[in-house]
């Protein structure tokens, strides 16, 4: 015959034992963890960029800069301009200066540290700029070493952080091979491009799209055949950056060239 | 010493003494959890690996102001200035792109910044003959050479700036 | 300034938001861990291996572990942007990432070590919570001490041989699942780095290896050094007091350091030594060998701008030599104690070298950024991130020590088993 004491005892252990499972389960949905991956969803955002338009004007910089609240003076950007040169001697030369905020208003290359290189005119054998921003890879690395769960992709493929989550660990940024994320300056969290979800859903293009006097940048929905983008990355040569990574970037380039870092 | 009386447990083994204690401390954390973690985290479409958040983080983003309104909002009011530019190689230009955002313009902001800087006519007028791109295409000219300490707008017009129209 | 602009210094082609964002604090982690795990293995050598040498050591390593546990998460909680958020680890945690790993093994090992302890000591809070518990008035400090004890001792006052015996059934069974748990607790520290692919240098699968091992290392050396230093300290201080409440202590104990102790410890410290820096040298050889992409760059900061702080701090210094010192025959006191500084030292050094290597060139292969470790602090972020930050998180364990030794204590012959 079991004791009072015993059985209280037991009771309250059962009791505990049983209410514990409805609030751990939450961790993992067996259901939910197969998610349909086939993806009903309509719409998956992919970028166009003609490196041949891209005069490197920097208008996208600064407008990426008020529209997304990056304060100006600050040494971050969601989006920037790279400059390229070759000279006939096989030497290339690359420069971001501010991530050309302020446009390539010289021809002298940013080596950084005040140094500077002078290139003369006739010694150039091509030259181009090149835009870069975050390409909401398919293969997201940056997601897949968030420890928290802040930085996420939506079911459109564009890959965002939640500011009230993130811890600050930094591996997001460690784990990017395009270098496209750094710590936001005043809040202290990850950050990067998102093209201005903000504005894309309201259907608006991105600021640094519309800010483009050449149409050098181009946002498209790889899921409607109709878009003129779509058209474009299906019949045309483009290229993707760093594709042995292994993260299947959405951000597709025409004029890639071989020295593009 | 002096001999200690003390109770004799009964002949239950105490090894699993500490596991108690662990279990119950996760058991803590665990209740925790259901009061911390928002209600709207879990697994989401993208499954596990990539759509592990707090689906109402899309919602704050969606409620980010826009500030770039576009060409056609200007437009109207600005009508002058939208018909000079449209006629010259100028109107490619959006508004805010040299005039920054216009947000709630004319509420807020109630003006519109004029940048008269070199700066920002540099950027594309510093002439760089760069073979294979568009820069090249753009008239320009050397700003250590070519008026260096007066303003652009001196002299040209950037609502329209064909040269025959100089000052 | 953003974050980590102001201790990096760009060169050449850099993206612009490319700064050195994992600097000294996550220099320290790794360490930090390494050591954790490196006194746990070394205790577990003599519970579980049942190395009777090792039985000082055992019980000095295993306090040391617990002491050394508490301040392993600090360098990430002065790291982190939020470090309050830090618990989210716990409460939404992405197990696709290695760092999410850290609450589970953390935890898991905190609870085995602390559960070994328990047994270890479980009859010294016995004898220390029942006399107190007779006493009629105690003064604060005897009450304090008492709460203590007698919640240590869980509601188990049986002491006698049969529950004794189980306790040390228990002790083995934990310091043997101890020993995965503990390398995975600096393997996964080694998997953190070796699993990002977007970073040249730290992608390898030798990475949790070569971690593991010269934690191993390490955990070695700093027990060894740290018990040679408190038991010539404790003759010291034995030789200067008078001997009239010391009666218990024989003259053997107050000998010092036992040379044989060392020796045999020296031995452990030695393979596990070997076989790091064999890993690392894997490595190295594999890279040039292959010569893939990243590996004109790689080698410029190798052979080049790191080239000091490699093969002269790290390899020469911290590897070659402390295995000369303890390959000669005769190992003296003396020598040991060069030794396993140099050891500890060229642990550091490579933790320096992976992390602070690792962003010392650009993603772009074309470029590179040089660190400048804050030295005298100027606000928070360069206390923390600084010299000062570091200092602090490498002294912290000593006082702990000191503090668990009162509860643990490391000495007295009788209350361990």
């Amino acid at each position: 015959m079991i004791n009072r004491r015993d059985f209280l005892k037991n009771t309250a252990k059962g009791i505990a034992g049983i209410a514990l499972p409805l609030a751990a389960f939450e961790i993992f949905n067996p259901g939910k963890l197969f998610a349909d991956k086939s993806d009903s969803s309509k719409v998956r955002y992919v970028f166009l960029i003609d490196t041949y338009k891209c005069v490197g004007c920097g208008m996208c910089v600064k407008a990426c800069k008020h529209e997304n609240e990056i304060p100006y003076d600050a040494n971050v950007t969601r989006t920037w301009v790279e400059r390229y040169v070759m000279t006939k001697e096989g030497e290339t030369f690359a420069d971001t200066p501010k991530g050309a905020r302020d446009g390539f208003t010289t021809s002298r290359i940013d080596l950084g540290g005040g140094k500077f290189q002078d290139i003369r005119q006739k010694d150039i054998e091509k030259a181009f700029f090149v835009p870069k921003l975050c390409n909401q890879c398919e293969n997201p690395p940056c997601v897949q070493v968030c420890p928290v769960g802040a930085t996420y992709q939506a079911p459109d493929g564009v890959v965002m952080v939640d500011r009230t989550w993130c811890i600050g660990c930094g591996y997001c940024i460690m784990g990017c091979p395009y270098g496209v994320r750094f710590f936001h300056p005043v809040y202290h969290t990850a950050e990067k491009c998102n093209f201005c979800y903000h504005r894309i859903t309201k259907g608006l293009k991105t600021a640094c799209v519309q800010a483009c006097p050449f149409g050098a940048r181009q946002l498209g929905n790889i899921k409607d055949p109709a878009d003129p983008v779509t058209k474009i990355i299906m019949t045309e040569r483009v290229g993707i950056l760093k594709e042995e990574y292994g993260t299947k970037p959405q951000a597709f380039y025409l004029g890639l060239d071989r020295e593009v870092k | 010493m002096q001999e200690l009386i003390y109770e004799v447990q009964p002949m239950k083994s105490h090894v699993f003494r500490p596991l108690w204690v662990v279990i119950g401390l996760v058991a803590l954390v665990l209740i925790a959890r259901f009061f911390y973690v928002p209600k709207s985290f879990g697994v989401h479409e993208r499954g596990y690996m990539y759509g592990w958040y707090r689906a109402a983080n899309v919602d704050d983003w969606n409620k980010v102001t826009v500030k770039y309104q576009g060409t056609d909002y200007c437009k109207d009011c600005h009508s002058d200035k939208y018909e000079s530019i449209m006629t010259t190689p100028h109107a490619i230009i959006p508004c805010e792109d040299c005039h920054g955002p216009a947000i709630g313009h004319p509420s807020d902001p109630p003006k519109l910044p004029i940048d008269k800087s070199r700066g920002l006519c540099l950027r594309c007028h510093s002439r760089l003959d760069y073979p294979t791109s568009g820069r090249s295409k753009i008239r320009g000219i050397d700003p250590d050479k070519h008026n260096p300490d007066i303003e652009c707008v001196m002299c040209h017009n950037p609502h329209k700036p064909s040269l025959e129209g100089l000052k | 300034m953003v974050h980590g602009e102001l201790w990096t210094v760009k060169e050449l082609f850099v993206y612009p938001n490319e700064y050195i964002y994992w600097s000294v604090q996550i220099v320290m982690y790794p360490f930090m861990t390494g050591l954790v795990a490196g006194a746990f293995v070394l205790s577990s050598l003599y519970h579980v291996f049942g190395i009777k040498q090792l039985r000082e050591m055992a019980r000095f390593a295993l306090v040391f572990s617990f002491a050394l546990l508490f301040v392993a998460p600090m360098p990430i909680v002065l790291h982190l942007q939020y470090p309050f958020r830090g618990v989210n680890i716990f409460m939404t945690p992405h197990f696709t990432s290695a760092i999410a790993a850290f609450g589970i093994v953390f935890s898991a090992y905190g609870a085995i070590v602390a559960s070994e302890l328990w047994f270890l000591y479980r009859k010294h809070f016995v004898e220390v919570a029942l006399p107190l518990k007779e006493k009629q008035d105690k003064s604060l400090l005897e009450w304090l001490k008492f709460i203590v004890f007698c919640s240590l001792t869980l509601g188990v006052y049986d002491v006698s041989e049969e529950t004794l015996k189980r306790d040390e059934k228990a002790i083995r069974v934990l310091a043997a699942i101890g020993i995965p748990v503990a390398c995975f607790l600096h393997g996964y520290a080694g998997f953190i780095f070796g699993s990002v692919k977007a970073n040249a240098l730290w992608m390898t699968p030798l990475m949790p290896v070569i971690f593991i091992m010269s934690a191993i290392v390490s955990g070695i050396a700093l027990c060894m050094l740290t018990y040679i230093i408190t038991m010539e300290l404790r003759k010291w201080l034995w030789s200067r007091k008078k001997s009239s409440y010391r009666y218990m202590e024989s003259k053997q104990e107050l000998a010092g350091v036992e040379v044989n102790v060392i020796r045999i410890t020296a031995k452990y410290l030695l393979m596990f030594l070997v076989l790091a820096i064999t890993l690392e040298l894997l490595d190295l050889i594999f890279r040039g060998y292959t010569a893939v992409k990243s590996w004109d760059v790689i080698r410029s900061v190798i052979y080049g701008r790191d080239f000091t702080d490699i093969f002269v701090l790290q390899y020469a210094i911290g590897n070659l030599i402390p295995l000369i010192i303890f390959l000669l025959p005769g190992l003296t006191i003396r020598r040991a104690v060069i030794g396993v500084c140099f050891v500890i030292f060229g642990v550091f050094m490579m933790r320096w070298n992976v992390v602070i290597g690792g962003q010392a060139f650009s993603l772009t292969f074309a470029g590179y950024m040089h660190y400048h470790l804050p030295i005298v602090p100027q606000d928070w972020e360069t206390f923390k991130e600084g010299l000062a930050g570091a200092l602090s998180i490498a002294l912290m364990p000593f006082p702990l020590f000191w503090v668990m030794s009162k509860i643990f204590p490391v000495f007295d012959a009788k209350e361990s088993h």
